[in-house]
């Protein structure tokens, strides 16, 4: 039994645009699953869906998204967020809009810990001066008393880390966490992860366009187009032999270091083209035409 | 050291715009026509009577001269003699401003209640009617001044559910053991509850008048910048850590939501002030507004100039507050 | 489909039309007064002074709304205020408009001392308060209704300044005008013919607000008494009567007031509402 389990979610806009088509997926506990897709795919709207923070203006129309079990579609929304608190976290894009910049760092890492676990907040700053260590911040102590203006930004998404492993979550959303930083950042970033992950034994769905990424980190894949689930594979299987002919293009669409010129070939007109009407053809299973 | 120089160029600049308020009042206000010196003389008093007291009031000398003179005084902390009462202007003046100032702060207290429980009602109820509800009552609440809403507010508390009292600072028949002006604080310092109570009846409705408009624009801008706020990235991070929407308004969007809003209060609370002229008058309230239109009426010179410095410095001074205030509050100018 | 955007345009053309038609009711008023007034805003009678309005019991029904401590009909004497109210909203507001729209275009285009000069009195105006400023006015030229016009000509020009001079500034710096002054066209040129014509929406929405502060500014002057004379029909002069005898006669209280109320409100909402017309975003 899989610790997140997502069955046939659907979602569509206010104005009924659908946003997510019958997406299934799962992660097994201390298991790390890619979600990649081009921008529009909706892979973050799974994302924010696990999570509960998606907009206003979409809404959940069918599925269930069972954590542990529970499907968390089915609780009151304050049961749902506490539930979600205790055994979920999210690692954010962009490190400089994610902290609260009238707030210290420090508070920010434990409010969880303390408000919602129930922790002392002794212990929890113990916690927090540890993970700080962990993700390789020097002198935690002061960072802790810092606001995030002072800090830089690989600094800020390295204590963005620490806090979503702080309440020791079963399960992590990374959201493209390696987006808005320097390449040179990215992987030292990228690694931490991991290694954390690995440490932990934390599931982790992270959420990326970056294939060259799914490698390093993922042990499984979703590819995901206009809102569906093209592809479900494992990421060895999906580097050495992609099922379907999305994928094909988008691995071969993906730059690869050592023969840049040879690897940028762009997704086919056809391509598109067929995943469209494949798109097409399950909306009007849906019943939607 | 930039924060410094900052600090340094604005009290320059406040004190050309103090020195221009001074100029303006002076020049203005000696092309009164009629001689207030003639108004204050019993009829039958000679030429030569009214010539005496022109001159002991340096009336008689060149607009430039007697600016010098009063600007000397000013400088050495004297304002001159009111014309009406014969006493020194600084004493009637100080005399009158706690009144004023009790009054404008309790009705700043009054809006930035109201426009706070206004912007967080309808942030936390966005997309429903009650916060269309606000949105509309904001609306109205700005289009109209404060003149009006005293005029409504005396006609349903004072007269149609008479509840609080419409003219006064206090009920005069009450025995008064103040010995500062600052009669709400002073009762509150003696637990002289009975008497704070009568004090908070009489400012109610005055504050109320001048607090309404000011409520709406609080209210209006908060909620915009919470509005803002709360699509922000740490609000949503928040989210996933388990908290409800009033925990995630109140503790981490509110403080950063209040900075915008604060550098427009500061204006707006020198608007506010303004309005306790006309006020004061419509609540027969002791203040400095309601002397200022008697001294105007009367022609008394010297209090006039007093009062409108007096105001001008006000005015400035919160302008400066704020800004000192928005520095300290904003922890990216704190730790620059 | 009802979105937002569709829900705030609905609403706001609500608002123009109900306060562009009160005004328009009231122009009319105003243009009919001698005509539809039932009675001579004037004329006194002693003996039937403090009636109340004809719903109340006691009442003459000929005096509709009553009469005031002095026996003249309040309906007629509001009738004939709306003439004044009217009057020095337009005028003081043109004037005023005229006056600020023209420094505050002049100080964020030119700049340079220019600029140094009108912002300075800016700011030096900002430090009276404004109430005080206009009665003292009034003291120095005098009441009467040009006076009045004058003083909030005097008062208000900053209102327009200040604003018209952060847009034009703004305008200044874009392209368009470094492309229009590189074709050739002269520094008057390109603040009338340029600058002007994207200021003018904002001008034409303070032009409106202002006219709304205007009825105030005169309800005011005329509430401490230095508006016009005592005996002729303004809105303010019903008003200090009406306070002054309000728990006797409430009506000669209400009636004006909740006038003025509804003119000054809608020339507000007209300028909310015309702002959003005139704002890109929602339109």
């Amino acid at each position: 039994m899989s610790f997140l389990e997502i069955r046939n979610l659907t979602a569509t806009l206010s104005n009924g645009m659908p946003i997510l088509r019958d997406v299934s997926l799962s992660v097994a506990a201390a298991e790390v699953r890619g979600l990649v897709g081009e921008s529009g795919a909706g892979k973050s709207m799974i994302g924010k869906a696990i999570l509960g923070i998606l907009p206003r203006s979409v809404r959940i129309t069918r599925g269930e998204i069972r954590l542990d079990g529970t499907d968390l579609l089915a609780l009151p929304p304050a049961e749902r967020r506490r539930r979600i608190g205790q055994s979920c976290a999210l690692i954010p894009q962009d490190p400089l809009t994610a902290l609260n910049p009238s707030r210290r760092v420090g508070p920010q890492i434990t409010d969880r810990l303390v408000d919602i676990l129930g922790w002392t907040r002794s212990n929890a700053e113990a916690r927090a001066r540890d993970l700080l260590a962990e993700v390789q911040i020097p002198e935690p102590e002061r960072v802790m008393r810092s606001y995030p203006h002072e800090l830089s930004g690989g600094m800020r998404q390295r204590i963005l880390i620490a806090s979503a492993f702080a309440a020791e979550p079963k399960l992590i959303v990374a959201d493209e966490p390696t987006t808005a930083l320097d390449v040179t950042v990215q992987k030292q970033i990228l690694k931490l992860i991991a290694g954390m992950q690995a440490r932990h034994g934390t599931a982790l769905l992270f959420v990326t366009h970056d294939l060259g990424v799914v490698s390093k980190v993922c042990q499984r894949l979703s590819v995901l187009y206009a809102g569906m689930v093209v592809e479900d594979t494992d990421v060895r299987g999906f580097f050495s032999a992609p099922d379907h002919p999305y994928s094909r293009a988008l691995l071969a669409a993906t730059p690869v270091y050592t023969d840049p010129e040879a690897s940028l070939t762009p997704v086919p007109e056809a391509v598109i083209t067929a995943v469209r009407a494949e798109v097409a053809a399950a909306d009007r299973r849906a019943g939607r035409g | 050291m930039i924060v410094l120089r900052a600090l340094l160029s604005r009290l320059v600049m406040t004190a050309i715009t103090l020195f221009g308020v001074a100029v303006i009042v002076f020049v203005t206000i000696r092309v009164v026509p009629g001689n207030p010196i003639a108004m204050m003389l019993p009829p039958g008093a000679t030429p030569e009577d009214v010539a005496n007291l022109t001159a002991l009031y340096g009336l008689d000398k060149t607009i430039a001269e007697q600016f010098l003179i009063w600007g000397q005084g000013v400088l050495a902390g004297d304002f001159g003699t009111s014309i009406t009462t014969r006493q020194p202007v600084l004493d009637l003046v100080l005399g009158r401003l706690p009144a004023t100032l009790e009054l404008s702060i309790m009705a700043l207290v009054m809006a930035m209640l109201i426009g706070g429980v206004a912007a967080l009602t309808g942030t936390r109820l966005r997309g429903t009617r009650t916060e269309g509800g606000i949105d509309i009552a904001n609306g109205m609440a700005l289009s109209v001044p404060d003149f009006l809403w005293g005029l409504i507010l005396i006609l349903l508390f004072g007269v149609l559910a008479p509840i609080f009292h419409i003219s006064g600072r206090i009920t005069p028949s009450l025995d008064l053991p103040f010995v500062t002006n600052f009669y709400l604080f002073e009762s509150l310092l003696r637990l002289r509850f009975d008497l704070w109570a009568d004090i908070v009846s009489h400012m109610f409705l005055p504050a109320l008048a001048l607090a309404i408009p000011l409520s709406a624009i609080i209210g209006q801008l908060l909620k915009q910048s919470l509005k803002e706020t709360m699509h922000l990235d740490y609000i949503t991070l928040a989210r996933t850590k388990g908290y409800g929407e009033n925990h995630i308004i109140l503790r981490e969007a509110l403080r950063n939501a209040i900075l915008p809003t604060l550098t427009l209060v500061g204006v707006q609370f020198t608007f506010l002030i303004g309005g306790t002229v006309i006020i004061e008058r419509l609540f027969s309230y002791e203040g400095l507004g309601n002397m200022a239109i008697d001294a105007v009426i009367n022609r008394d010179l010297p209090l006039i100039q007093g009062i409108v410095i007096l105001f001008a410095v006000i005015f400035t001074g919160v302008n400066l507050i704020v800004d000192l205030t928005y520095a300290l509050l904003n922890p990216r100018l704190r730790h620059a | 489909m009802l979105d937002g955007r569709s829900q705030i345009k609905r609403r706001a053309g609500l608002r123009l039309w109900l306060s562009a038609g009160w005004l328009v009711l009231l122009v009319l008023v105003a243009l009919l007064a001698p005509m539809i007034a039932p009675k001579n805003p004037l004329e006194q009678d002693l003996f039937a002074g403090r009636l109340p309005p004809f719903w109340v019991s006691g009442a003459d029904p000929s005096f509709l709304l009553g009469t005031d401590s002095l026996g003249r009909d309040v309906l007629s004497r509001i009738l004939h205020g709306a003439r004044l109210a009217l009057t020095v909203a337009l005028v003081s507001g043109l004037a005023t408009c005229l006056v600020g729209a023209t420094l505050g275009l002049m100080a964020g285009y030119l700049r340079g001392w220019v600029d140094v000069v009108i912002s300075r009195l800016i700011d030096i105006w900002m430090a009276f308060p404004p109430v005080l400023f206009s009665i003292l006015l009034i003291a120095v030229i005098g009441p009467g209704l040009g006076s009045i016009i004058l003083a909030i000509v005097i008062i208000d020009w900053t209102r327009f300044a200040r604003v018209v001079r952060a847009e034009a500034m703004a305008q200044g710096a874009m392209d368009y005008v470094a492309s229009a002054r590189i074709a050739g066209r002269g520094r008057l040129g390109i603040m009338l013919r340029e600058i002007l014509p994207n200021v003018l929406p904002t001008i034409v929405v303070l032009l409106t607000l202002e006219m709304g502060i205007a009825v105030i500014v005169e309800a005011i002057l005329s509430f401490v008494n230095l508006s016009i004379s005592t005996d002729d029909p303004t809105w303010g002069g019903m008003i200090a009567e009406g306070r002054a005898s309000i728990h006797q006669a409430w009506w000669v209280l209400v009636f004006p007031l909740i006038t003025l109320f509804f003119t000054v409100l809608s020339f507000s909402q007209l300028g909310e509402g015309l702002k959003d017309r005139f704002d890109p975003v929602l339109r």
